[in-house]
Protein backbone atom coordinates (compact mmCIF):
# COMPACT_ATOMS: atom_id res chain seq x y z
CA UNK A 1 0.00 0.00 0.00
CA UNK A 2 3.08 2.24 -0.02
CA UNK A 3 2.43 3.30 -3.58
CA UNK A 4 -1.24 3.19 -4.51
CA UNK A 5 -0.54 4.11 -8.15
CA UNK A 6 1.84 1.21 -8.62
CA UNK A 7 -0.45 -1.23 -6.85
CA UNK A 8 -3.28 -0.09 -9.08
CA UNK A 9 -1.18 -0.67 -12.20
CA UNK A 10 -0.18 -4.15 -11.07
CA UNK A 11 -3.75 -4.99 -10.21
CA UNK A 12 -4.89 -3.93 -13.66
CA UNK A 13 -2.24 -6.03 -15.35
CA UNK A 14 -3.23 -9.11 -13.40
CA UNK A 15 -6.87 -8.47 -13.99
CA UNK A 16 -7.68 -8.63 -17.71
CA UNK A 17 -11.42 -8.41 -17.01
CA UNK A 18 -11.10 -5.05 -15.34
CA UNK A 19 -8.92 -3.71 -18.12
CA UNK A 20 -11.24 -4.96 -20.87
CA UNK A 21 -14.26 -3.64 -19.01
CA UNK A 22 -12.71 -0.23 -18.55
CA UNK A 23 -11.69 0.03 -22.21
CA UNK A 24 -15.07 -1.07 -23.58
CA UNK A 25 -17.05 1.12 -21.19
CA UNK A 26 -14.81 4.10 -21.88
CA UNK A 27 -15.31 3.70 -25.64
CA UNK A 28 -19.09 3.49 -25.30
CA UNK A 29 -19.21 6.46 -22.94
CA UNK A 30 -16.96 8.45 -25.28
CA UNK A 31 -19.30 7.70 -28.17
CA UNK A 32 -22.31 8.81 -26.15
CA UNK A 33 -20.61 11.96 -24.85
CA UNK A 34 -19.44 13.00 -28.31
CA UNK A 35 -22.95 12.25 -29.59
CA UNK A 36 -24.39 14.91 -27.29
CA UNK A 37 -22.41 17.66 -29.05
CA UNK A 38 -21.70 16.29 -32.49
CA UNK A 39 -22.96 13.55 -34.76
CA UNK A 40 -21.65 12.96 -38.30
CA UNK A 41 -25.15 13.49 -39.70
CA UNK A 42 -28.46 14.64 -38.27
CA UNK A 43 -29.91 11.39 -36.83
CA UNK A 44 -33.39 12.21 -38.14
CA UNK A 45 -32.46 13.58 -41.55
CA UNK A 46 -33.69 11.34 -44.36
CA UNK A 47 -31.94 11.00 -47.67
CA UNK A 48 -33.74 9.03 -50.35
CA UNK A 49 -30.61 8.80 -52.50
CA UNK A 50 -28.70 6.81 -49.92
CA UNK A 51 -31.11 4.17 -48.65
CA UNK A 52 -29.87 0.92 -47.10
CA UNK A 53 -26.20 1.35 -47.84
CA UNK A 54 -23.59 -0.94 -46.38
CA UNK A 55 -20.53 0.09 -44.45
CA UNK A 56 -18.50 2.76 -46.24
CA UNK A 57 -16.23 5.68 -45.45
CA UNK A 58 -19.12 8.08 -45.85
CA UNK A 59 -21.34 6.14 -43.46
CA UNK A 60 -19.24 3.99 -41.16
CA UNK A 61 -22.25 1.93 -40.07
CA UNK A 62 -24.19 2.32 -43.30
CA UNK A 63 -27.63 3.88 -43.68
CA UNK A 64 -31.14 2.70 -42.84
CA UNK A 65 -34.27 2.24 -44.92
CA UNK A 66 -34.91 6.00 -44.95
CA UNK A 67 -31.35 6.91 -45.78
CA UNK A 68 -30.52 8.05 -42.25
CA UNK A 69 -26.97 7.56 -41.02
CA UNK A 70 -26.94 4.53 -38.71
CA UNK A 71 -23.89 5.64 -36.74
CA UNK A 72 -25.51 8.96 -35.84
CA UNK A 73 -28.64 7.12 -34.81
CA UNK A 74 -26.65 4.64 -32.75
CA UNK A 75 -24.93 7.55 -30.99
CA UNK A 76 -28.30 9.01 -30.15
CA UNK A 77 -29.97 5.70 -29.39
CA UNK A 78 -27.30 4.51 -26.97
CA UNK A 79 -27.78 7.77 -25.06
CA UNK A 80 -31.49 6.96 -24.61
CA UNK A 81 -30.69 3.37 -23.68
CA UNK A 82 -28.09 4.49 -21.15
CA UNK A 83 -30.38 7.13 -19.62
CA UNK A 84 -33.22 4.64 -19.24
CA UNK A 85 -30.86 2.10 -17.70
CA UNK A 86 -29.48 4.66 -15.22
CA UNK A 87 -32.97 5.88 -14.35
CA UNK A 88 -34.24 2.35 -13.90
CA UNK A 89 -31.42 1.37 -11.59
CA UNK A 90 -31.79 4.64 -9.67
CA UNK A 91 -35.51 4.11 -9.05
CA UNK A 92 -35.01 0.44 -8.25
CA UNK A 93 -32.13 1.09 -5.86
CA UNK A 94 -33.62 4.06 -4.02
CA UNK A 95 -37.13 2.69 -3.55
CA UNK A 96 -35.91 -0.87 -3.06
CA UNK A 97 -33.34 0.18 -0.46
CA UNK A 98 -35.90 2.25 1.42
CA UNK A 99 -38.39 -0.63 1.54
CA UNK A 100 -35.74 -3.21 2.32
CA UNK A 101 -34.19 -1.07 5.06
CA UNK A 102 -37.47 -0.31 6.79
CA UNK A 103 -38.81 -3.87 6.62
CA UNK A 104 -35.52 -5.47 7.55
CA UNK A 105 -34.80 -3.06 10.38
CA UNK A 106 -38.20 -2.84 12.06
CA UNK A 107 -39.68 -6.24 11.16
CA UNK A 108 -43.13 -7.03 12.51
CA UNK A 109 -46.47 -6.76 10.81
CA UNK A 110 -45.47 -4.21 8.18
CA UNK A 111 -42.57 -6.42 7.19
CA UNK A 112 -44.91 -9.37 6.64
CA UNK A 113 -47.35 -7.38 4.53
CA UNK A 114 -44.74 -5.58 2.44
CA UNK A 115 -42.75 -8.74 1.87
CA UNK A 116 -45.82 -10.63 0.66
CA UNK A 117 -46.42 -7.86 -1.88
CA UNK A 118 -42.75 -7.87 -2.86
CA UNK A 119 -42.83 -11.66 -3.22
CA UNK A 120 -45.88 -11.38 -5.41
CA UNK A 121 -44.14 -8.79 -7.60
CA UNK A 122 -41.00 -10.90 -7.61
CA UNK A 123 -43.02 -13.78 -9.01
CA UNK A 124 -43.45 -11.69 -12.14
CA UNK A 125 -40.58 -11.80 -14.56
CA UNK A 126 -39.53 -8.13 -14.80
CA UNK A 127 -40.25 -7.87 -18.51
CA UNK A 128 -43.84 -8.95 -17.86
CA UNK A 129 -44.28 -6.53 -14.96
CA UNK A 130 -42.99 -3.72 -17.14
CA UNK A 131 -45.42 -4.73 -19.88
CA UNK A 132 -48.32 -4.54 -17.41
CA UNK A 133 -47.27 -1.09 -16.25
CA UNK A 134 -46.75 0.14 -19.79
CA UNK A 135 -50.18 -1.16 -20.78
CA UNK A 136 -51.67 0.76 -17.87
CA UNK A 137 -49.82 4.04 -18.37
CA UNK A 138 -49.33 3.96 -22.14
CA UNK A 139 -46.17 3.76 -24.26
CA UNK A 140 -43.26 6.18 -24.35
CA UNK A 141 -39.80 6.32 -22.88
CA UNK A 142 -40.80 7.97 -19.60
CA UNK A 143 -43.45 5.31 -18.99
CA UNK A 144 -40.90 2.66 -19.90
CA UNK A 145 -38.44 4.11 -17.39
CA UNK A 146 -40.99 4.17 -14.59
CA UNK A 147 -42.20 0.67 -15.52
CA UNK A 148 -38.74 -0.83 -15.49
CA UNK A 149 -37.88 1.05 -12.32
CA UNK A 150 -40.87 -0.42 -10.49
CA UNK A 151 -40.08 -3.84 -11.93
CA UNK A 152 -36.58 -3.62 -10.44
CA UNK A 153 -37.70 -2.59 -6.94
CA UNK A 154 -38.48 -6.10 -5.58
CA UNK A 155 -35.03 -7.56 -6.15
CA UNK A 156 -33.28 -4.64 -4.43
CA UNK A 157 -35.78 -4.65 -1.59
CA UNK A 158 -35.07 -8.34 -1.03
CA UNK A 159 -31.31 -7.97 -1.08
CA UNK A 160 -31.29 -4.96 1.24
CA UNK A 161 -33.79 -6.53 3.63
CA UNK A 162 -31.62 -9.62 3.92
CA UNK A 163 -28.57 -7.51 4.69
CA UNK A 164 -30.44 -5.45 7.29
CA UNK A 165 -31.71 -8.62 8.96
CA UNK A 166 -28.13 -9.84 9.14
CA UNK A 167 -26.77 -6.57 10.53
CA UNK A 168 -29.65 -5.72 12.85
CA UNK A 169 -28.32 -7.62 15.83
CA UNK A 170 -24.61 -7.12 15.30
CA UNK A 171 -22.51 -5.71 18.09
CA UNK A 172 -21.85 -2.35 16.48
CA UNK A 173 -25.58 -1.77 16.06
CA UNK A 174 -26.26 -2.71 19.68
CA UNK A 175 -23.46 -0.41 20.70
CA UNK A 176 -24.86 2.51 18.75
CA UNK A 177 -28.32 1.80 20.10
CA UNK A 178 -27.04 2.01 23.67
CA UNK A 179 -25.60 5.39 22.83
CA UNK A 180 -29.11 6.54 21.96
CA UNK A 181 -28.84 6.70 18.17
CA UNK A 182 -32.22 7.26 16.53
CA UNK A 183 -33.68 4.67 14.17
CA UNK A 184 -33.35 6.88 11.11
CA UNK A 185 -29.73 7.67 11.84
CA UNK A 186 -29.07 4.02 12.56
CA UNK A 187 -30.42 2.99 9.16
CA UNK A 188 -28.66 5.59 7.06
CA UNK A 189 -25.47 6.38 8.95
CA UNK A 190 -24.63 3.12 10.68
CA UNK A 191 -26.00 0.17 8.72
CA UNK A 192 -26.24 1.41 5.14
CA UNK A 193 -22.50 2.12 4.71
CA UNK A 194 -21.80 -1.42 5.88
CA UNK A 195 -23.77 -3.02 3.10
CA UNK A 196 -22.44 -0.85 0.28
CA UNK A 197 -20.37 -3.70 -1.16
CA UNK A 198 -23.42 -5.90 -1.68
CA UNK A 199 -25.37 -2.95 -3.02
CA UNK A 200 -22.63 -1.96 -5.47
CA UNK A 201 -22.41 -5.37 -7.09
CA UNK A 202 -26.18 -5.63 -7.38
CA UNK A 203 -26.26 -2.17 -8.98
CA UNK A 204 -23.80 -3.32 -11.66
CA UNK A 205 -25.80 -6.48 -12.33
CA UNK A 206 -29.02 -4.46 -12.29
CA UNK A 207 -27.56 -2.05 -14.80
CA UNK A 208 -26.95 -4.85 -17.27
CA UNK A 209 -30.40 -6.28 -16.72
CA UNK A 210 -31.84 -2.82 -17.27
CA UNK A 211 -30.06 -2.39 -20.61
CA UNK A 212 -31.21 -5.83 -21.72
CA UNK A 213 -34.78 -5.30 -20.51
CA UNK A 214 -35.00 -1.86 -22.11
CA UNK A 215 -33.74 -3.27 -25.40
CA UNK A 216 -36.25 -6.12 -25.23
CA UNK A 217 -39.21 -3.86 -24.45
CA UNK A 218 -38.23 -1.29 -27.06
CA UNK A 219 -37.92 -4.16 -29.49
CA UNK A 220 -41.55 -4.96 -28.72
CA UNK A 221 -42.38 -1.36 -29.53
CA UNK A 222 -43.43 -0.03 -26.15
CA UNK A 223 -40.48 2.30 -25.58
CA UNK A 224 -39.22 5.46 -27.26
CA UNK A 225 -41.28 6.59 -30.22
CA UNK A 226 -40.10 7.65 -33.69
CA UNK A 227 -38.27 9.57 -35.08
CA UNK A 228 -35.78 9.09 -32.23
CA UNK A 229 -35.12 5.49 -31.39
CA UNK A 230 -33.32 3.58 -28.69
CA UNK A 231 -31.08 0.70 -29.72
CA UNK A 232 -33.78 -1.94 -29.20
CA UNK A 233 -36.25 -0.04 -31.38
CA UNK A 234 -33.62 0.34 -34.09
CA UNK A 235 -33.13 -3.41 -34.09
CA UNK A 236 -36.82 -4.14 -34.47
CA UNK A 237 -37.02 -1.63 -37.35
CA UNK A 238 -33.92 -3.13 -38.93
CA UNK A 239 -34.84 -6.81 -38.68
CA UNK A 240 -36.71 -6.98 -41.97
CA UNK A 241 -33.70 -5.59 -43.86
CA UNK A 242 -31.35 -8.18 -42.38
CA UNK A 243 -30.84 -9.99 -45.67
CA UNK A 244 -30.29 -6.92 -47.82
CA UNK A 245 -28.28 -4.73 -45.42
CA UNK A 246 -26.81 -6.81 -42.57
CA UNK A 247 -24.84 -3.82 -41.26
CA UNK A 248 -28.09 -2.03 -40.33
CA UNK A 249 -28.99 -4.88 -37.96
CA UNK A 250 -25.56 -5.86 -36.74
CA UNK A 251 -24.25 -2.41 -35.75
CA UNK A 252 -26.92 -1.44 -33.16
CA UNK A 253 -26.93 -5.02 -31.89
CA UNK A 254 -23.20 -5.10 -31.38
CA UNK A 255 -23.31 -1.76 -29.57
CA UNK A 256 -25.86 -3.19 -27.09
CA UNK A 257 -23.70 -6.26 -26.58
CA UNK A 258 -20.59 -4.12 -26.00
CA UNK A 259 -22.44 -1.89 -23.56
CA UNK A 260 -23.57 -4.85 -21.44
CA UNK A 261 -20.27 -6.67 -21.84
CA UNK A 262 -18.30 -3.64 -20.67
CA UNK A 263 -20.23 -3.43 -17.44
CA UNK A 264 -20.20 -7.21 -16.98
CA UNK A 265 -16.41 -7.26 -17.30
CA UNK A 266 -16.15 -4.31 -14.90
CA UNK A 267 -18.26 -6.18 -12.37
CA UNK A 268 -16.23 -9.36 -12.80
CA UNK A 269 -13.01 -7.35 -12.50
CA UNK A 270 -14.13 -5.60 -9.32
CA UNK A 271 -15.12 -8.91 -7.74
CA UNK A 272 -11.63 -10.26 -8.48
CA UNK A 273 -9.97 -7.11 -7.11
CA UNK A 274 -7.47 -8.00 -4.44
CA UNK B 1 -44.91 -32.32 5.64
CA UNK B 2 -45.43 -29.19 7.71
CA UNK B 3 -42.86 -27.46 5.57
CA UNK B 4 -44.80 -28.30 2.41
CA UNK B 5 -48.07 -27.10 3.90
CA UNK B 6 -46.45 -23.88 4.98
CA UNK B 7 -45.08 -23.32 1.50
CA UNK B 8 -48.49 -24.18 0.05
CA UNK B 9 -50.11 -21.56 2.28
CA UNK B 10 -47.53 -18.97 1.24
CA UNK B 11 -48.13 -19.84 -2.39
CA UNK B 12 -51.88 -19.27 -2.04
CA UNK B 13 -51.31 -15.94 -0.31
CA UNK B 14 -48.90 -14.88 -3.05
CA UNK B 15 -51.44 -15.86 -5.70
CA UNK B 16 -54.11 -13.79 -3.96
CA UNK B 17 -51.83 -10.77 -3.74
CA UNK B 18 -50.89 -11.12 -7.40
CA UNK B 19 -54.53 -11.31 -8.43
CA UNK B 20 -55.39 -8.23 -6.37
CA UNK B 21 -52.48 -6.29 -7.88
CA UNK B 22 -53.42 -7.27 -11.44
CA UNK B 23 -57.09 -6.50 -10.87
CA UNK B 24 -56.42 -3.12 -9.26
CA UNK B 25 -53.90 -2.14 -11.92
CA UNK B 26 -56.46 -2.69 -14.63
CA UNK B 27 -59.34 -1.06 -12.82
CA UNK B 28 -57.57 2.25 -12.20
CA UNK B 29 -57.03 2.77 -15.92
CA UNK B 30 -58.99 5.76 -17.12
CA UNK B 31 -61.68 5.00 -19.67
CA UNK B 32 -64.98 3.17 -19.54
CA UNK B 33 -64.87 -0.50 -20.63
CA UNK B 34 -68.51 -0.37 -21.69
CA UNK B 35 -67.70 2.58 -23.93
CA UNK B 36 -64.75 0.67 -25.36
CA UNK B 37 -66.94 -2.26 -26.22
CA UNK B 38 -69.70 -0.24 -27.84
CA UNK B 39 -67.67 2.48 -29.47
CA UNK B 40 -67.97 6.23 -28.91
CA UNK B 41 -71.16 6.55 -30.96
CA UNK B 42 -73.29 4.53 -28.52
CA UNK B 43 -76.21 6.22 -26.75
CA UNK B 44 -75.84 6.92 -23.00
CA UNK B 45 -78.75 4.55 -22.22
CA UNK B 46 -77.13 1.67 -24.05
CA UNK B 47 -73.80 2.36 -22.31
CA UNK B 48 -75.56 2.41 -18.94
CA UNK B 49 -77.32 -0.87 -19.73
CA UNK B 50 -74.08 -2.51 -20.80
CA UNK B 51 -72.37 -1.23 -17.67
CA UNK B 52 -75.11 -2.89 -15.66
CA UNK B 53 -74.75 -6.16 -17.59
CA UNK B 54 -70.98 -6.17 -17.23
CA UNK B 55 -71.36 -5.50 -13.51
CA UNK B 56 -69.30 -2.33 -13.71
CA UNK B 57 -71.63 -0.51 -11.30
CA UNK B 58 -70.85 -2.93 -8.47
CA UNK B 59 -68.37 -1.95 -5.79
CA UNK B 60 -64.73 -2.82 -6.49
CA UNK B 61 -64.68 -5.66 -3.98
CA UNK B 62 -67.70 -7.40 -5.53
CA UNK B 63 -66.21 -7.02 -9.00
CA UNK B 64 -62.91 -8.46 -7.78
CA UNK B 65 -64.57 -11.55 -6.31
CA UNK B 66 -66.63 -12.10 -9.45
CA UNK B 67 -63.54 -11.81 -11.59
CA UNK B 68 -61.48 -14.02 -9.31
CA UNK B 69 -64.14 -16.76 -9.06
CA UNK B 70 -64.55 -16.62 -12.83
CA UNK B 71 -60.81 -17.00 -13.22
CA UNK B 72 -60.76 -20.12 -11.05
CA UNK B 73 -63.60 -21.65 -13.05
CA UNK B 74 -61.77 -20.89 -16.28
CA UNK B 75 -64.04 -18.03 -17.30
CA UNK B 76 -61.71 -15.18 -18.21
CA UNK B 77 -64.30 -12.71 -19.44
CA UNK B 78 -65.01 -11.44 -22.93
CA UNK B 79 -62.56 -9.67 -25.21
CA UNK B 80 -63.52 -6.02 -25.80
CA UNK B 81 -62.30 -6.10 -29.35
CA UNK B 82 -63.32 -9.47 -30.70
CA UNK B 83 -66.41 -9.99 -28.48
CA UNK B 84 -65.46 -13.64 -27.95
CA UNK B 85 -64.56 -15.40 -24.66
CA UNK B 86 -60.91 -14.81 -23.79
CA UNK B 87 -60.40 -18.45 -22.78
CA UNK B 88 -60.90 -19.81 -26.28
CA UNK B 89 -58.71 -17.10 -27.80
CA UNK B 90 -55.79 -17.74 -25.51
CA UNK B 91 -55.89 -21.46 -24.78
CA UNK B 92 -55.22 -22.58 -28.35
CA UNK B 93 -51.94 -20.61 -28.24
CA UNK B 94 -50.75 -21.93 -24.91
CA UNK B 95 -49.20 -25.16 -26.29
CA UNK B 96 -47.00 -23.16 -28.68
CA UNK B 97 -45.50 -20.94 -26.00
CA UNK B 98 -45.23 -23.75 -23.44
CA UNK B 99 -43.56 -26.13 -25.91
CA UNK B 100 -40.99 -23.47 -26.64
CA UNK B 101 -40.32 -22.76 -22.96
CA UNK B 102 -40.05 -26.46 -22.10
CA UNK B 103 -37.75 -27.16 -25.05
CA UNK B 104 -35.56 -24.25 -24.00
CA UNK B 105 -35.48 -25.64 -20.47
CA UNK B 106 -34.52 -29.14 -21.66
CA UNK B 107 -31.79 -27.68 -23.86
CA UNK B 108 -30.48 -25.69 -20.91
CA UNK B 109 -30.31 -28.72 -18.62
CA UNK B 110 -28.84 -31.04 -21.27
CA UNK B 111 -26.10 -28.64 -22.33
CA UNK B 112 -25.23 -26.73 -19.18
CA UNK B 113 -24.86 -29.53 -16.62
CA UNK B 114 -22.23 -31.57 -18.51
CA UNK B 115 -20.43 -28.35 -19.48
CA UNK B 116 -20.50 -27.08 -15.90
CA UNK B 117 -19.07 -30.35 -14.59
CA UNK B 118 -16.35 -30.42 -17.25
CA UNK B 119 -15.23 -26.85 -16.62
CA UNK B 120 -15.18 -27.41 -12.86
CA UNK B 121 -13.19 -30.64 -13.24
CA UNK B 122 -10.58 -28.93 -15.36
CA UNK B 123 -10.50 -25.66 -13.48
CA UNK B 124 -8.22 -23.04 -15.04
CA UNK B 125 -7.54 -25.15 -18.12
CA UNK B 126 -7.62 -23.51 -21.53
CA UNK B 127 -11.14 -24.86 -22.14
CA UNK B 128 -12.33 -23.46 -18.83
CA UNK B 129 -10.90 -20.03 -19.50
CA UNK B 130 -12.30 -19.86 -23.02
CA UNK B 131 -15.71 -20.94 -21.82
CA UNK B 132 -15.69 -18.33 -19.05
CA UNK B 133 -15.14 -15.56 -21.59
CA UNK B 134 -17.64 -17.04 -24.06
CA UNK B 135 -20.19 -17.24 -21.25
CA UNK B 136 -19.72 -13.57 -20.44
CA UNK B 137 -20.21 -12.63 -24.08
CA UNK B 138 -23.33 -14.78 -24.47
CA UNK B 139 -24.83 -13.30 -21.33
CA UNK B 140 -24.35 -9.83 -22.80
CA UNK B 141 -26.36 -10.62 -25.94
CA UNK B 142 -30.03 -9.74 -25.59
CA UNK B 143 -32.11 -12.86 -26.40
CA UNK B 144 -33.85 -11.17 -29.30
CA UNK B 145 -30.54 -10.23 -30.87
CA UNK B 146 -29.30 -13.81 -30.59
CA UNK B 147 -32.63 -14.75 -32.15
CA UNK B 148 -31.90 -12.44 -35.07
CA UNK B 149 -28.38 -13.84 -35.38
CA UNK B 150 -29.68 -17.42 -35.28
CA UNK B 151 -32.20 -16.62 -38.01
CA UNK B 152 -29.39 -15.11 -40.03
CA UNK B 153 -26.89 -17.97 -39.55
CA UNK B 154 -29.13 -21.05 -39.48
CA UNK B 155 -32.02 -19.72 -41.51
CA UNK B 156 -30.25 -17.81 -44.28
CA UNK B 157 -26.75 -19.22 -44.56
CA UNK B 158 -27.24 -22.88 -43.65
CA UNK B 159 -30.96 -23.00 -44.46
CA UNK B 160 -31.84 -25.39 -41.63
CA UNK B 161 -35.24 -23.75 -41.39
CA UNK B 162 -37.29 -21.17 -43.26
CA UNK B 163 -37.53 -17.91 -41.32
CA UNK B 164 -41.19 -17.04 -40.88
CA UNK B 165 -42.27 -20.50 -42.06
CA UNK B 166 -44.03 -21.48 -38.85
CA UNK B 167 -46.08 -24.70 -38.99
CA UNK B 168 -48.84 -25.21 -36.43
CA UNK B 169 -48.79 -28.28 -34.20
CA UNK B 170 -52.18 -29.29 -35.55
CA UNK B 171 -50.89 -29.69 -39.11
CA UNK B 172 -47.47 -31.27 -38.64
CA UNK B 173 -46.03 -31.97 -35.21
CA UNK B 174 -42.55 -32.85 -36.49
CA UNK B 175 -42.14 -29.64 -38.47
CA UNK B 176 -43.62 -27.67 -35.57
CA UNK B 177 -40.95 -28.99 -33.18
CA UNK B 178 -38.23 -28.50 -35.77
CA UNK B 179 -39.19 -24.89 -36.31
CA UNK B 180 -39.41 -24.22 -32.57
CA UNK B 181 -35.95 -25.67 -31.96
CA UNK B 182 -34.19 -22.49 -33.07
CA UNK B 183 -36.28 -20.01 -31.05
CA UNK B 184 -35.84 -22.31 -28.05
CA UNK B 185 -32.09 -22.20 -28.58
CA UNK B 186 -32.24 -18.39 -28.58
CA UNK B 187 -34.13 -18.42 -25.28
CA UNK B 188 -31.84 -21.06 -23.77
CA UNK B 189 -28.46 -19.53 -24.70
CA UNK B 190 -28.12 -16.93 -21.90
CA UNK B 191 -29.57 -19.38 -19.36
CA UNK B 192 -27.05 -22.02 -20.41
CA UNK B 193 -24.21 -19.58 -19.79
CA UNK B 194 -25.56 -18.58 -16.40
CA UNK B 195 -26.12 -22.19 -15.34
CA UNK B 196 -22.64 -23.31 -16.44
CA UNK B 197 -21.10 -20.43 -14.51
CA UNK B 198 -23.16 -21.13 -11.45
CA UNK B 199 -22.63 -24.91 -11.42
CA UNK B 200 -18.90 -24.44 -11.91
CA UNK B 201 -18.67 -22.03 -8.99
CA UNK B 202 -20.84 -24.17 -6.78
CA UNK B 203 -18.87 -27.38 -7.59
CA UNK B 204 -15.56 -25.69 -6.85
CA UNK B 205 -16.91 -24.34 -3.56
CA UNK B 206 -18.20 -27.73 -2.47
CA UNK B 207 -15.04 -29.57 -3.48
CA UNK B 208 -13.08 -27.51 -0.96
CA UNK B 209 -15.18 -28.66 1.97
CA UNK B 210 -14.22 -31.20 4.59
CA UNK B 211 -16.56 -33.95 3.50
CA UNK B 212 -14.89 -34.04 0.09
CA UNK B 213 -11.53 -34.69 1.71
CA UNK B 214 -13.09 -37.41 3.87
CA UNK B 215 -14.58 -39.03 0.78
CA UNK B 216 -11.18 -39.00 -0.93
CA UNK B 217 -9.46 -40.40 2.14
CA UNK B 218 -11.78 -43.37 2.09
CA UNK B 219 -10.26 -44.30 -1.25
CA UNK B 220 -12.84 -42.96 -3.71
CA UNK B 221 -11.57 -41.75 -7.05
CA UNK B 222 -12.34 -38.30 -8.45
CA UNK B 223 -15.44 -39.32 -10.38
CA UNK B 224 -16.82 -41.25 -7.42
CA UNK B 225 -16.48 -38.26 -5.12
CA UNK B 226 -17.79 -35.89 -7.74
CA UNK B 227 -20.91 -37.77 -8.73
CA UNK B 228 -21.82 -39.40 -5.42
CA UNK B 229 -21.02 -36.59 -3.00
CA UNK B 230 -20.14 -33.18 -4.40
CA UNK B 231 -22.63 -32.93 -7.24
CA UNK B 232 -25.61 -33.52 -4.97
CA UNK B 233 -24.74 -30.58 -2.76
CA UNK B 234 -23.59 -28.39 -5.62
CA UNK B 235 -26.90 -28.82 -7.42
CA UNK B 236 -28.96 -27.10 -4.69
CA UNK B 237 -28.39 -23.48 -5.74
CA UNK B 238 -28.47 -24.55 -9.39
CA UNK B 239 -31.94 -26.04 -8.97
CA UNK B 240 -33.27 -22.78 -7.51
CA UNK B 241 -31.77 -20.97 -10.43
CA UNK B 242 -33.20 -23.41 -12.97
CA UNK B 243 -36.64 -22.98 -11.41
CA UNK B 244 -36.42 -19.23 -11.79
CA UNK B 245 -35.01 -19.70 -15.29
CA UNK B 246 -37.99 -21.82 -16.35
CA UNK B 247 -40.32 -19.06 -15.21
CA UNK B 248 -38.19 -16.50 -17.04
CA UNK B 249 -38.28 -18.57 -20.21
CA UNK B 250 -42.08 -18.43 -20.31
CA UNK B 251 -41.84 -14.65 -20.17
CA UNK B 252 -38.76 -14.49 -22.39
CA UNK B 253 -40.62 -16.33 -25.12
CA UNK B 254 -42.75 -13.18 -25.57
CA UNK B 255 -39.87 -11.39 -27.25
CA UNK B 256 -38.53 -14.42 -29.09
CA UNK B 257 -41.93 -15.25 -30.58
CA UNK B 258 -41.90 -11.81 -32.07
CA UNK B 259 -38.43 -12.32 -33.60
CA UNK B 260 -39.32 -15.62 -35.25
CA UNK B 261 -42.87 -14.64 -36.22
CA UNK B 262 -44.51 -17.34 -34.12
CA UNK B 263 -48.23 -16.80 -33.50
CA UNK B 264 -48.11 -17.72 -29.80
CA UNK B 265 -49.26 -15.96 -26.65
CA UNK B 266 -46.99 -13.02 -27.38
CA UNK B 267 -48.80 -11.82 -30.45
CA UNK B 268 -52.17 -11.74 -28.66
CA UNK B 269 -50.64 -10.06 -25.64
CA UNK B 270 -48.99 -7.31 -27.67
CA UNK B 271 -52.00 -6.60 -29.89
CA UNK B 272 -54.23 -6.60 -26.80
CA UNK B 273 -51.94 -4.14 -25.05
CA UNK B 274 -51.96 -1.75 -28.00
CA UNK B 275 -55.74 -2.15 -28.48
CA UNK B 276 -56.31 -1.76 -24.73
CA UNK B 277 -58.17 -5.07 -24.68
CA UNK B 278 -57.76 -5.51 -20.93
CA UNK B 279 -59.59 -8.79 -20.20
CA UNK B 280 -57.17 -10.55 -22.56
CA UNK B 281 -54.13 -8.87 -21.01
CA UNK B 282 -55.35 -9.70 -17.50
CA UNK B 283 -55.92 -13.35 -18.37
CA UNK B 284 -52.50 -13.80 -19.97
CA UNK B 285 -50.65 -11.99 -17.19
CA UNK B 286 -52.47 -13.98 -14.51
CA UNK B 287 -51.83 -17.20 -16.42
CA UNK B 288 -48.09 -16.58 -16.61
CA UNK B 289 -48.00 -15.50 -12.95
CA UNK B 290 -49.74 -18.73 -11.92
CA UNK B 291 -47.20 -20.80 -13.86
CA UNK B 292 -44.31 -18.89 -12.30
CA UNK B 293 -45.66 -19.26 -8.76
CA UNK B 294 -46.39 -22.98 -9.26
CA UNK B 295 -42.86 -23.56 -10.53
CA UNK B 296 -41.43 -21.74 -7.52
CA UNK B 297 -43.52 -23.91 -5.21
CA UNK B 298 -42.33 -27.09 -6.94
CA UNK B 299 -38.74 -25.91 -6.60
CA UNK B 300 -39.25 -25.46 -2.86
CA UNK B 301 -40.63 -29.00 -2.59
CA UNK B 302 -37.86 -30.55 -4.70
CA UNK B 303 -35.36 -28.67 -2.57
CA UNK B 304 -36.67 -30.25 0.57
CA UNK B 305 -36.48 -33.73 -0.97
CA UNK B 306 -32.86 -33.26 -2.06
CA UNK B 307 -31.69 -31.60 1.13
CA UNK B 308 -33.78 -32.52 4.19
CA UNK B 309 -31.94 -29.88 6.24
CA UNK B 310 -33.76 -27.08 4.43
CA UNK B 311 -36.67 -25.60 6.32
CA UNK B 312 -35.86 -27.45 9.55
CA UNK B 313 -35.43 -24.26 11.51
CA UNK B 314 -38.97 -23.26 10.58
CA UNK B 315 -40.47 -26.25 12.37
Amino acid sequence: MSNPGKAFKRNIRENPYLLAGMIITALILLMILVGIFWTPYDPTQMNSAEKLQGISLRHIMGTDNMGRDVFSRVMYGSRITLLIAIGTVAIGTIVGTAIGAVTGYFGGMMDEILMRIIDALFAFPSILLALVIVSVFGTGWIQLLVALGIAFVPSYARIVRGEFLRCRNMDYVENARLQGVSDLRMIFVHILPNIKGVLASSILIGFNNAVLAEAGLSYLGVGSQPPYASLGKMLSDAQQYMFTTPSYVLCPGIVIVLMVLGFAFLGEGISRWK
Amino acid sequence: MRYIFKKLGMMIITLLVVSICVFLAFSIIPGDPAMRMLGTEASPELVEQTRQEMGLNDPVLVRYFKWFLGFIRGDFGISYNYKVPVGGMVLSKVPITLTMAVMAFILTVLISIPLGITTAKHENSLLDRCLTVINQVIMAIPPFFSGILITFIFGMIFRFFTPGGFVSYTTDLGKFIRYLFFPSLAIALPKISMTVRMLRGSLIDESQKDYTRTAYSRGNNTDGVLYRHVLKNAMIPVITFLGMALADMVAGSIVIEQVFGIPGISRILLTSISNRDYPVVEAIIMGIAVIVILVNFLVDVIYRIIDPRIGLEDE
